[in-house]
């Protein structure tokens, strides 16, 4: 057998970076100002990863190069929606950004660098690995924030987004030096083994935790982690902010669950205490500000806080169900913010985004199929049934209780309240209120469609959320070594 | 089901089904198509509803027509509907009120027509959806959706301060589920993983505990029926509510309240129930006594029946919390007839606003001469509502103060003064819009209902006094699954 057999478990990667790297020299050929050719192309390679994974997928866990990667069920469905994010992601920009003449070949070439960064994250056992998953994927983002070079708010936020962003690395690079100084090991499953046959330097351990959490907790955009969150999805390109906002918040997930769950389950005692005040005041600091917001972008940045809240709390329960049920919770939030976002690019045009509040005002006469779907979009935000939602919001609010953690139920399912007044004046505005302008909406064929089936998977997993629900906790099940 | 036929399935989901197919007509250029379908919808919705009266077992309070089918198989939630002799009878009332309201709106509405009726179809679907489900989380997803179409329908054809209501009336009742939805995942936890609510009647609780669920339901209920002291949303809610949005929202959707207390609260917490029934009463109590006197402070029409709800829903628990079979099936027939009498009431104040687009009792007075055959109908369910022998209003009542009486002479005593208040503002009320002599122009120019308007409130008429003259269908229908549903109530559950 040929070395390059046994690494077919990394198939879906080596493929990727040969095409992103192809499609950076290809693009150079392409003249066509909307680069359609580089979209064929950076759209048949996200159906290439996703036929490789599908294909390379083996039913028990391969550990690869070291045990530097791993190639698991849990990696293989996150890996799939990110390609599908990914996709969805494009389709939904790409109208608007040739608008405004940032649809380029290095936005779709950064877009796969960040998937593969994505990638990475999600497969890595290693401190090595993951970091660098990390980075690639930061890097890739800080770029492509900034990739609107004459606007000052996108260059502001760019600069805020790199600082911060390489500070939150620091500190974890920092906290994982120390873990390395007491365990001696990079490895995640051998410091994991180290741990619980006892460490000489508690301390250094507990404190290399701390500097871990709050890394993370900085990347994820956790209270009182969170300052860049806002000001980075507001300053952004809409398309831009729908990147950072979706499909990265699945690496997350995989992220934290393979440092904290996997590399440092023997410390549960001491994250979860860090993760259930991260979790409290995310959702308090998300929820509340968020009402005082009046750019529908901003407004979504401190939703994405609580919802990051709300995610920790799936975490912190443990178990399959806790861990389970917060995967089925982010896979619906990348849904959800999908369509939040794509509606925002869909009703912008040449020389006007639609991004403050004010613009949804009276949609419903403008187009009552688009105010539908965000109707659908903003109860499931908000948790209500019969949406997907509420199903999110349930499966984690379960884990709780069967964690035994009822009161952090019940100030989870209050701030959910106070999260819903202002999910709800979104529809107040499109369905209440007269419209301040009468200028035709233009859909394009491609995200109007895409924007109806992400409108309507939504309401469809609220109605038949099953099978998403057993595929999180089979991949789960079937990844994690729980005890 | 009958010969394999899933009635309460199609007793659900047909109205939604018209309800998208109204809603696929598209803008108001299809208003007359629209209306027709919707028509046809809520008829033919009311007519699945009645082989489950007919072929309804009346010697057994076991569930029948009962559907179980898997659902979410991860969590164990399954699509288990059912009903027993007390549901029964609030999915026929709510599918007897559809067309009612698609009727009453046909000539009123005339913006966003097909969106109107097929908010009003789909909550239908949803609200028979609530009482025919045996499965927590089931009914937590209708309960829950129903508040979707209900914000809607106040938030666009609602009055000028119609924004502030909806959005109060949303955030006030999604208070009160999200607390229960915890409560329900304790007993999810505590039964081992079911969330059958037949299931909940028969596992037992520690008291502790049976306080916590009770009071987390409570704050559900309350809000919904609603009790004193939440029931500030309610007046604000029916005021700015366009007609339909008011009749289905008291005729119907208090009774959801009320009816999760004696599905939810009494089998599953019976023990929590005794210790606090003393509250429920008590607050009841202030209910039917101080919300009376409210209502005789009112000068909007709308506000004053609004109070006239609470105040007669305080009755209905009251009904509940003493424990015997008069006051549970008084409580009862009290809920179905306050149906038909709040309903008619807020239809009777729609027939004036949209002649004269005022609600204040001072605009009006001397309708009678105007409007003959309105007056009179107007007095009956005015006399209806104040529980005159004859009408559907006096058998409730009758029997809630006879079963009060037989545990404590002073509750009865205090309930039975809602016959005096109630027909203190009732009848002030009646006097001041629809006796003495024409006071303005407006007045003036009324004319009198139109045949469709006639129609609506003959049926309403005829169900007032069937119900008042022979209640006997009603309450043999409940009668055994009250008995069967108060003996498990008596046992502790400790």
């Amino acid at each position: 057998m040929s070395y390059l057999s046994t690494l077919s478990s990394a198939y879906a990667e080596i493929f990727l970076l040969v095409m992103a790297s192809s499609i950076l020299i290809v693009d150079l050929f392409v003249t066509s100002p909307n680069k359609t050719l580089t979209y064929i192309l950076v759209q048949l390679t996200l159906l290439g990863c996703a036929l490789i994974t599908v294909m390379t997928h083996e039913p028990v866990v391969v550990h690869l190069f070291n045990n530097m990667f791993v190639d698991d069920l849990m990696s293989d469905v996150l890996k799939l929606f990110s390609y599908l994010t990914i996709s969805m992601v494009l389709v939904y920009s790409r109208s608007y950004l040739i608008l405004r003449g940032l649809f380029t070949g290095e936005f779709m070439v950064l877009t796969l660098f960040a998937l593969l960064g994505m990638m990475v994250m999600i497969s890595a056992t290693h401190f090595l690995t993951l970091y660098m998953g990390l980075e690639l994927l930061s890097l890739s983002l800080y770029a492509m924030v900034a990739l609107q070079r004459d606007s000052a708010t996108a260059t502001e936020a760019a600069m805020k987004y790199f600082i911060l962003g390489a500070l939150a690395s620091g500190l974890l690079l920092y906290g994982m030096s120390m873990l390395y100084g007491a365990t001696g090991t990079l490895e995640v499953a051998a410091i994991s083994d180290a741990i619980t046959q006892g460490v000489e330097n508690k301390a250094l351990l507990v404190f290399g935790l701390v500097f871990v959490v709050a890394g993370l907790a900085f990347k994820l955009g956790a209270v009182p982690f969170h300052m860049w969150v806002p000001d980075v999805y507001h300053g952004a390109p809409t398309a831009v902010t729908m990147l950072i906002g979706s499909a990265p918040k699945l690496a997350a997930f995989a992220f934290v669950m393979r440092i904290l769950v996997e590399g440092l389950q023997p410390l549960v005692m001491h994250w979860s205490g860090m993760l259930v005040i991260l979790a409290i005041l995310s959702m308090a600091v998300g929820n509340i500000t968020a009402i005082a917001q009046t750019n529908l972008k901003r407004m979504l940045a401190y939703s994405t806080i609580a919802h990051v809240g709300f995610l920790l709390l799936g975490i912190l329960s443990g178990g399959i169900d806790g861990y389970s049920s917060a995967m089925f919770y982010v896979v619906i939030y990348v849904l959800m913010t999908l369509g939040g976002f794509g509606m925002i690019m869909l009703l912008s045009r040449e020389g006007f985004e639609a991004d403050k509040l004010d613009d949804f005002k009276g949609l419903n006469q403008r187009s009552p199929w688009l105010a539908f779907m965000m109707l659908i979009l903003m109860f499931s935000m908000a948790g209500v049934p019969p949406t997907a939602g509420f199903y999110a919001k349930f499966s984690v609010l379960q884990a709780v209780v069967n964690a035994g953690h009822i009161p952090l139920a019940v100030m989870a399912v209050i701030f959910s309240l106070i999260g819903a007044f202002y999910y709800l004046r979104i529809v107040k505005l499109m369905y209440f209120d007269a419209p301040e302008s009468h200028v035709p909406i233009a859909i394009q064929p491609d995200s109007g469609l895409l924007i109806s089936i992400n409108g309507l998977a939504v309401l469809a997993l609220g109605i038949m959320p099953g099978t998403l629900i057993t595929v999180c906790a089979v991949a789960i099940q079937k990844s994690l070594l729980l005890n | 089901m009958i010969f394999g036929f899933p009635l309460l399935s199609v007793a659900i989901w047909l109205p939604i089904i018209f309800g998208l197919l109204v809603l696929a007509t598209g803008n108001d250029r299809n208003a007359s198509l629209a209306r027709v379908i919707a028509l046809i919808g809520s008829i033919l919705g009311f007519l699945v509803t009645i082989p489950l009266y007919v072929g309804f077992d009346k010697m057994t309070s076991a569930m029948q027509f009962v559907e179980l089918r898997d659902w979410i198989t991860h969590f164990n939630i399954r699509y288990h509907l059912g009903v027993d002799g007390i549901s029964v009878l609030f999915i026929i009332l709510n599918s007897f009120f559809t067309p009612l309201v698609v009727i009453a709106g046909w000539k009123v509405i005339e913006k966003r027509v097909a969106q109107y009726l097929a908010a009003f179809l789909i909550m239908s679907g949803l609200i028979n959806g609530v009482f025919a489900s045996l499965d927590a989380i089931l009914f937590y997803v209708f309960w829950e959706a129903m508040l979707i179409p209900m914000f809607i329908i106040i938030g666009i054809w609602g009055g000028a301060n119609r924004v502030y209501a909806a959005v109060k009336f949303f955030l006030y009742t999604f208070l009160g589920s999200v607390l229960m939805l915890i409560a329900l995942l304790y007993l999810y936890n505590q039964s081992g993983g079911s969330f059958s609510i037949l299931d909940y009647h028969q596992m037992p609780i520690p008291m502790t505990a049976q306080i916590l669920v009770f009071i987390a339901f409570f704050m559900a209920f309350a809000v919904k029926v609603p009790m004193f002291p939440v029931h500030t949303w309610l007046p604000d809610a029916h005021v700015e509510a366009p007609t339909g949005g008011s009749v289905v929202l008291a005729a119907i959707m208090l009774k959801v309240g009320a009816y999760g207390f004696i599905r939810f609260s009494m089998p599953i917490t019976p023990d929590a129930s005794h210790y606090l029934a003393g509250m429920m009463i008590a607050l009841s109590l202030i209910a039917v006594v101080y919300i009376s006197l409210v209502a005789l402070a009112q000068t909007d029409m709308k506000k004053l029946v609004a109070y006239s709800s609470i105040s007669h829903m305080g009755f209905v628990t009251m009904g509940f919390f003493i424990f015997n079979a008069y006051g549970m099936e008084g409580a009862l027939v009290q809920m179905i007839s306050h149906g038909f009498i709040s309903g008619a009431l807020f239809l009777c104040i729609g027939v004036l606003y949209d002649r004269m687009h005022t609600r204040n009792i001072a605009d009006y007075g001397g309708v009678a001469n105007k409007m003959p055959v309105f007056a009179a109908f107007f007095i009956l369910f005015a006399m209806a509502n104040v529980g005159l022998p004859g009408t559907s209003g006096f058998v409730g009542e009758f029997m809630v103060i006879m079963g009060a009486v037989k545990v404590n002479f002073w509750y009865a005593f205090a309930a039975a003064s809602i016959l005096i208040l109630g027909a203190a503002y009732t009848l002030w009320m009646v006097k001041r819009v629809i006796f003495g002599a024409v006071i303005n122009h407006h007045v003036e120019q009324l004319t009198d209902i139109t045949l469709r308007e006639k129609l609506i409130f003959f049926i309403l008429a005829l169900a007032v006094l069937f119900m008042g003259l022979y209640p006997l269908p009603f309450t043999e229908i409940m009668h055994t699954s009250v008995n069967d549903l108060l003996v498990h109530i008596a046992r502790s559950k400790l």
